[in-house]
This record gives C-alpha cells, sequence and structure tokens, in this order.
C-alpha cells in the first residue's frame, strides 16, 4: 500500500491523477476505479483532486463528489495514513470486537471515528467484511487483519505509531483461510482449466443443458440461470456500440456470507469458465467481475489466474482456437456498499456512478450495463454452471431436490466449534448443518444473512432449498447465551448504515427502526414502541423502492414473533416514555440563564438505568 | 319505548392548542366555514383559543394540537393534554416533524441566543425571568414526548381535511383522507 503524502498539490499529485486517468482512457464509466486507483496514490480524495477528476472524465464535479461520497472506502477528508477499520457484524460483536476496538482506541489515545490529532491514523467500524469465521476482523487500508486478539492490537498498534508501511507487516496477519469443512459436487470437482470449455457444443445445446439441469441463481433469488441466459441471448444490443455482458456478482455484502471468497480463492478457474462459457452461450464478448472492495487483497491473485487462462487460449481472442469466440473478463473493484449486490445497482455502480437500484422493467437482461442485454449472475451459480456444462445436466439433477437441484455452498459462522465453508446438496435439514459444524445449545440460526429469515429451534427441521429456506448461503448460529433483541438491533443499525437514501420510506424507516430498538434498549421502551415498530416495517416492505428496504425489517419481525421475551423483558413502560430525558433537554437554558429554581425543572421522574439484562451478544459498542 | 332515538346523544368535549406552531392550523379549523354549526351539534369546545378556557377538563374526548415543543410551557400543556384527553390528534407539519421551529436543531441554543441578545458594547442579555419558559435544548415533535393517537399532516392541512378527520373521527371511523385531501398526484 502506498501511503500518503496527504497534504496535496504539486507536481505529484497531477502526476498521479494523469495517470490514472490515462490509463483508464478518461472513461467516465470507469470513475469508481479512477477514484480507487487515485485514492491508492494519494491517501484520499481532495477537493482539488475531485475538481481535476472532473475535469480529466469530462464530468460534472458534483457527479464525481456524488460518486465519491456515496461510498465508505472512498473519503473526501483525510482520515489518516492508517485507516483502521472493524468489521462491526453481530458474528464479530460476539468474539468480542467492541473491547478490542475500545483497547485500540486507548492504546492509539483516540475516539473511535477521529482521526489522530497528527494525522497518523483513525479507527472505525464498518459493515461486515466476510472473515465471519476467521473474526475479528478489521481493514487496515482496506487490507484484512482476521482473528483479532488484545495481543494482535497491541503488535498493530505498536507498527502504526512506528509507521510500519503496510507492506512489511507480518505476513501472517493477514492470512484468511478457507475452512472448507465440507465438500460436494462443486468444491470437490476435479476439472482441469478448460475442460468445461473444451467440452462445449453449441451455444443452443449448452443453453438447453444449463435448462435442462434446473439450475437457478445462487445469490438467493433462485431465478432460472437458464432462462436467464436466454432472454439475455434474445434481446438485441442497441445503440453505436451493441454488445452484451457477463457481469459476476461477487459483491457479497449480505452480513455473515463467505462463501464466494473461498471460491474466488479456491476455485476461480471455474468461476471463470462460468463466465466464459455464460459469454458463449449470450454472445458477450466481455465479462466483468464486481469485487466487493472489502476483498481488495483478492485482485491481484484473481488477475494472475485471468493472466494464466489468457496464456493458455482459455480467455482473448479465439478461445481454445474455436473462430468467432472472443472473451476476455476484467475485475472492478467495488468500494463498501452493501446495496451494491443489488443486481442493477451494481450496474450503476459499474457504470461509475452512486450504487443507486434501478427501476425494473427493464431487466438487465435486455438492458443491463450501458445499456446492453447483460446477464448478472453470482459467483457460485457461474461456476455451477461450468460444473454442469462438463459434466451434463442429467448427472446434475441427481443432486439436490426436484425444485432445486444441485449444491449449496453456505457460509458458516457464530456458535460453533467448527466454522467456515460447508457444501450440501439442496435439501439438508437446519438440524443436519447445525450437528455437522459442532453447535450445541443453538437458540436461532438467523439465514441468508440480515435481510433473511430468523428461526427458532422449532424449525430445525426445515430444509435449505428454494421451496422451503432459501438463503445466499449465510448462515450465522446464536446459542443459549445470546441475546436476539441485541442481533435484531445490531441488524437495524447495520441497514441505516446501508440505505442508499433513495426512496423516504427505506431512509427515513431504517432510521425510526433503529430509534425504536435503541428506545427499547435504553429502557424507555413500552408496549406503545413495539406497535410502532410494527408499523414501520410494514411500511418499510410495502413501499420501500427495492429489497433492501422490503427486508431491512424482516430481523426485528422474526424476532419480535419468535424472541418476544427479549423484547418484553425490556419494556419498563406502561403508557409512554420519552426516548430522551425532559429535566435534562432544560441544561443549555439552565446555564445561560443561571436558574435552578424548581420553576426550572421538570419534576418528572425519569428512568436512567437501561434495562440490564442480556449483555453477551453485542454490548454497546 | 326506545331509549336509543329520544336520549339526546353526549356532546364530545374538545380542547385544542397551539404550542410552537403559528396558528395557521386553527385558521385552517375555521376554514370549515358555516360546517361549524353542524360541528357545534356533535361537540362542544373546552380549553381552546376560540373559548379562552385556561385549563382542560378532566374529562375532555379530543385534544387537537398544533405546533411542536419547543419550551418548558409546550411540556406542561402537552402533560395536561395526554392526561385529559382521551384522543389527542398532532395537526400540522410542527406537531409532527417539528416543522420550521426545528430548523434551530442544527444550532446549539446557547449560541443562539448569544447571538440574538448580544447588545453592542454591553455584552450578552439573555433573558431570565422566570415568568419566561425556558426553552428546551432541542425543538420535538408531539410524539416524542407524549403518545399520541392520530396525524393529520399538512401545512396546514385544509379545511375539507380537517372537517373529513373529524367527522369520520366523531362517527367511530379510523379517519381517512386519500386522494385530494392529502395526496394530490
Amino acid at each position: 500500500m502506498r501511503t500518503a503524502n496527504s497534504s496535496g498539490g504539486g507536481a505529484d499529485e497531477k502526476g498521479v491523477i494523469e495517470g490514472v486517468l490515462s490509463r483508464h482512457g478518461h472513461d467516465a464509466t470507469r470513475l469508481m476505479q479512477i477514484l480507487r486507483e487515485v485514492q491508492e496514490g494519494l491517501g484520499w480524495l481532495s477537493p482539488s483532486i475531485l475538481t481535476a477528476i472532473a475535469d480529466g472524465a469530462k464530468l460534472p464535479r458534483a457527479r464525481v463528489e456524488g460518486v465519491a461520497g456515496f461510498y465508505h472506502f472512498f473519503h473526501t477528508e483525510p482520515l489518516g495514513r492508517y485507516r483502521v477499520l472493524w468489521s462491526d457484524n453481530i458474528t464479530d460483536r460476539m468474539q468480542g470486537n467492541a473491547d478490542l476496538m475500545a483497547r485500540m482506541c486507548k492504546k492509539l489515545w483516540l475516539k473511535a471515528g477521529n482521526v489522530s490529532e497528527d494525522g497518523l491514523v483513525s479507527v472505525d467500524t464498518t459493515s461486515c467484511t466476510g472473515m465471519c469465521d476467521q473474526g475479528p476482523a478489521i481493514l487496515v487500508n482496506y487490507r484484512p487483519i482476521t482473528r483479532m486478539t488484545p495481543e494482535r492490537v497491541d503488535k498493530v498498534v505498536d507498527l502504526i505509531r512506528r509507521q510500519v508501511p503496510l507492506a512489511e507487516w507480518p505476513a501472517e496477519f493477514f492470512l484468511v483461510e478457507d475452512n472448507i469443512r465440507r465438500k460436494d459436487a462443486l468444491l470437490s470437482h476435479d476439472l482441469a482449466p478448460g475442460d468445461a470449455l473444451r467440452a462445449l457444443k453449441s451455444p443452443q445445446d449448452v443453453l438447453e443443458a444449463v435448462k435442462a439441469s434446473g439450475l437457478r441463481g445462487r445469490g438467493g433469488a433462485g431465478f432460472s440461470t437458464g432462462q436467464k441466459w436466454e432472454f439475455c441471448r434474445n434481446a438485441p444490443g442497441t445503440g453505436s456500440s451493441p454488445a452484451h455482458y457477463v457481469v459476476c456478482n461477487a459483491d457479497e455484502g449480505e452480513p455473515g456470507t463467505f462463501k464466494d471468497r473461498v471460491l474466488l480463492s479456491s476455485c476461480a478457474d471455474l468461476v471463470f469458465e462460468g463466465m466464459t462459457i455464460a459469454g458463449y452461450v449470450i454472445g458477450a464478448k466481455k465479462g466483468l467481475v464486481y469485487l466487493r472492495g472489502e476483498y481488495r487483497y483478492l485482485m491481484e491473485p484473481l488477475n494472475e489466474v485471468l493472466q494464466r487462462r489468457r496464456a493458455a487460449n482459455l480467455l482473448g481472442k479465439s478461445v481454445l482456437g474455436q473462430i468467432g469466440f472472443d472473451f476476455d473478463i476484467e475485475i472492478h473493484m467495488g468500494a463498501g456498499a452493501y446495496i451494491c449486490g443489488e443486481e442493477t445497482a451494481l450496474l450503476e455502480s459499474l457504470e461509475g456512478k452512486r450504487g443507486v437500484p434501478r427501476k425494473r422493467p427493464p431487466f438487465p437482461v435486455t438492458s443491463g450495463f450501458l445499456g446492453q442485454p447483460t446477464a448478472v449472475n453470482n459467483v457460485e451459480t457461474l461456476a455451477a454452471a461450468a460444473l454442469i456444462a462438463a459434466k451434463g445436466a442429467a448427472w446434475y439433477k441427481t443432486l439436490g431436490t426436484a425444485k432445486s437441484t444441485g449444491t449449496k455452498v453456505l457460509s458458516i459462522s457464530g456458535d460453533c466449534a467448527r466454522p467456515g465453508v460447508y457444501e450440501y446438496p439442496y435439501g439438508v435439514t437446519v438440524a443436519q448443518v447445525l450437528a455437522d459444524c459442532g453447535a450445541r445449545d443453538t437458540q436461532a440460526c438467523q439465514i441468508a444473512g440480515a435481510s433473511g429469515l430468523c428461526i427458532a429451534p422449532a424449525e430445525f427441521g426445515r430444509r435449505i432449498a428454494f421451496e422451503d429456506i432459501p438463503t445466499g448461503g449465510s448462515f450465522m448460529i446464536f446459542d443459549n447465551s445470546r441475546d436476539m433483541f441485541e442481533v435484531a438491533r445490531n441488524f437495524a443499525h447495520f441497514f441505516v448504515h446501508e440505505s442508499c437514501g433513495f426512496c423516504t420510506p427505506c431512509r427515513v424507516g431504517t432510521t425510526l427502526l433503529k430509534n425504536g430498538m435503541d428506545k427499547i434498549h435504553e429502557g424507555h421502551g413500552g408496549e406503545y414502541d413495539i406497535n410502532d415498530i410494527w408499523r414501520i416495517i410494514r411500511t418499510l416492505k410495502t413501499a420501500s423502492h427495492c429489497g433492501l428496504g422490503q427486508t431491512a425489517g424482516n430481523c426485528v419481525a422474526d424476532t419480535l414473533q419468535k424472541f418476544r421475551p427479549s423484547y418484553e423483558l425490556r419494556l419498563n413502560v406502561h403508557e409512554f416514555e420519552p426516548a430522551f430525558d425532559l429535566d435534562k433537554a432544560l441544561s443549555k437554558m439552565r446555564e445561560v440563564t443561571g436558574r435552578d429554581d424548581p420553576g426550572a425543572h421538570f419534576h418528572i421522574a425519569h428512568r436512567k438505568s437501561k434495562s440490564g439484562i442480556g449483555t453477551k451478544a453485542g454490548d454497546e459498542a | 319505548m326506545n331509549a336509543s332515538t329520544s336520549a339526546p346523544k353526549r356532546k364530545l368535549k374538545v380542547a385544542t392548542t397551539s404550542l410552537a406552531g403559528c396558528f395557521g392550523c386553527h385558521m385552517s379549523f375555521l376554514d370549515i366555514d358555516e360546517r361549524i354549526l353542524d360541528l357545534i351539534e356533535l361537540i362542544e369546545f373546552d380549553r381552546s383559543p376560540l373559548t379562552d378556557i385556561k385549563h382542560c377538563s378532566t374529562d375532555c374526548d379530543i385534544g387537537i394540537i398544533e405546533g411542536g415543543v419547543c419550551n418548558a410551557e409546550n411540556v406542561h400543556v402537552l402533560h395536561e393534554f395526554r392526561k385529559n384527553c382521551k384522543i389527542l390528534i398532532a395537526i400540522g407539519a410542527c406537531s409532527i416533524n417539528g416543522g420550521l421551529p426545528a430548523q434551530r436543531n442544527s444550532l446549539d441554543i446557547r449560541d443562539i441566543l448569544a447571538a440574538v441578545y448580544a447588545q453592542p458594547g454591553r455584552g450578552v442579555h439573555i433573558p431570565n425571568d422566570p415568568e419566561i419558559p425556558l426553552l428546551l435544548n432541542e425543538v420535538h415533535p408531539l410524539h416524542e414526548v407524549v403518545k399520541i393517537d392520530y396525524f393529520l399532516p399538512g401545512c396546514p392541512p385544509s379545511g375539507d381535511a380537517i372537517w373529513k378527520f373529524l367527522t369520520d373521527l366523531l362517527a367511530g371511523r379510523t379517519p381517512s383522507l386519500g386522494h385530494g385531501l392529502i395526496h394530490f398526484d
């Protein structure tokens, strides 16, 4: 990591910006990559840098600033030469990240969220970084460090204080393990790079095979992959440069999900092969991987795989010598925005804009990247497609259930002996999964992430399958010592951070939901507030523009139904109580008028203490 | 003998007040025009600027409040309404969101007063007479201070909207405004 010269100005700044701009052909649709590379070179995106980029890319400056301001990993103010971000998923909380972060801040004489006075370091939190099986995790200048302990905190603090460049930090800090615990058809595949491509027949045959296999999207929504490819293949390219595109959605931001990270580090060839096959079927010459900013460290290894594949003629002009089969793949980095996992927000981001979901229809298959027909598929879907192309639909259909063929890779974290990645044929019961990963005294599983489903023990006989519990792969386990109210409150805070702010029901609703949960947490809640929370959840679900807002209340709704006592034990109030201390609301006037007579006070008893139960899951940050 | 037809229906007691508001919602209320004569068949006004009664009776049915909560007196009045009314209605933008007065929330009240009461060459003299209610650190919408049963948005809501809202309520229906009264697109 090149660190900074954060003061800005001068020939160096101009040189870096010009270098990045010309490398990207001054192309405005590549704004995300331009901003990231300039920031990596210059430390932060100062006003003069944004102006220079706007001029160079021929964009309105407001547009550039709008994009820079949207993404958590772009900063328009200096955040220190070392920016430390603590992953703040509920699983990190359960592993004690709050105490560790407090320890780090204390040692650095720093308040969380602030930059040290010498401009050296800032410490803050960020949404789940996808290291839940090896947390608590941090990002230092967007490179992950896993398994934080008090000792590791002290070492990191020491390295920062001595201003050791990140490249010289101990390599074991940056070790990210795959933790593959159970392999099935996909993870135990025996295909060499190119095997699936060599097995290709005509595009129509491949399409028929994918359709016949029953493959459905692995991101969670479960749309038929064959159908998606067929719609895309049949849609004509438009405008002056008609084309088709394949996009691999590797923006796995759902809290508790990390299987795409593992697939990309251990099965990258299979994923790229799946993209190439998709390109072959739909007639695309270009594929784009949208890699989440948290996985920046995977970019170089993935580019090496791409280079190797180009050298082996598995990518590039005339793939495997087949005239007319041209296909190449490029990796685009995201910059810390959960919403970009939504496919139309992802496309906006790929085009260098704020990640705001589009209206649908038109769907991406007819009007996607740059308005052209685009197949957006999950990492795991593409790997499975390559497997089907090589081994046939008949074999694939023998796996899983009738409506959910094949296998599913689960990311398992939380209270169990062996967290990690588990692959099962569809139809596996929750109970089976829990037994395999060594979970004991389990009181709840949160499946499919913060927006997913929270299930109680009575439901552990349910199955992972599209017809029962569909999931993108997140599977978080909570044992009896955990407080499910705190789990839901953590997710409520998560959605406030990650709402894109475009539509009012979601922008305001997620904050109202968080406020309601915080009020109950502080001990000021009553039945009135529970009713209010239900009302907000209903509005979120029915009025939000996209899936983020529609599902943001799911966990609160589920836990209210299934773990209601964890709420009720906190309800101190029979009637109604303000969330704030009324008497304290006169403090400033008492100060400036010098009054302290009874008339300058409200004589209303106000509960000051928190409810004081259940402190294990997610202590106060 | 059929008692229900002969016994006169009890008139509901309605109290109204304006807290940190501009009385615009009350003015809009008067825009129901001659329908106030129909209304008065169904209700009697209790504490209200229309009657100049200073305190709520203990058995009010409906309290209608415009304006948010900006000072200590507002809090006392609001508590009096909550204590004595079965149903509390927040009417208008200020009561529901804080409205215009809440624009001061982004500033520190001490800084505002220091700027307002600075006298060139004679320092700052902030009024501190006990008769003058102390300002709250921030302006709050009503529902942050007490439980509110119904919200009637608008700046102000039109006379027709208020009429529809009240007649629904008095007839025992959940008020529903719909197109032309609250939705215009």
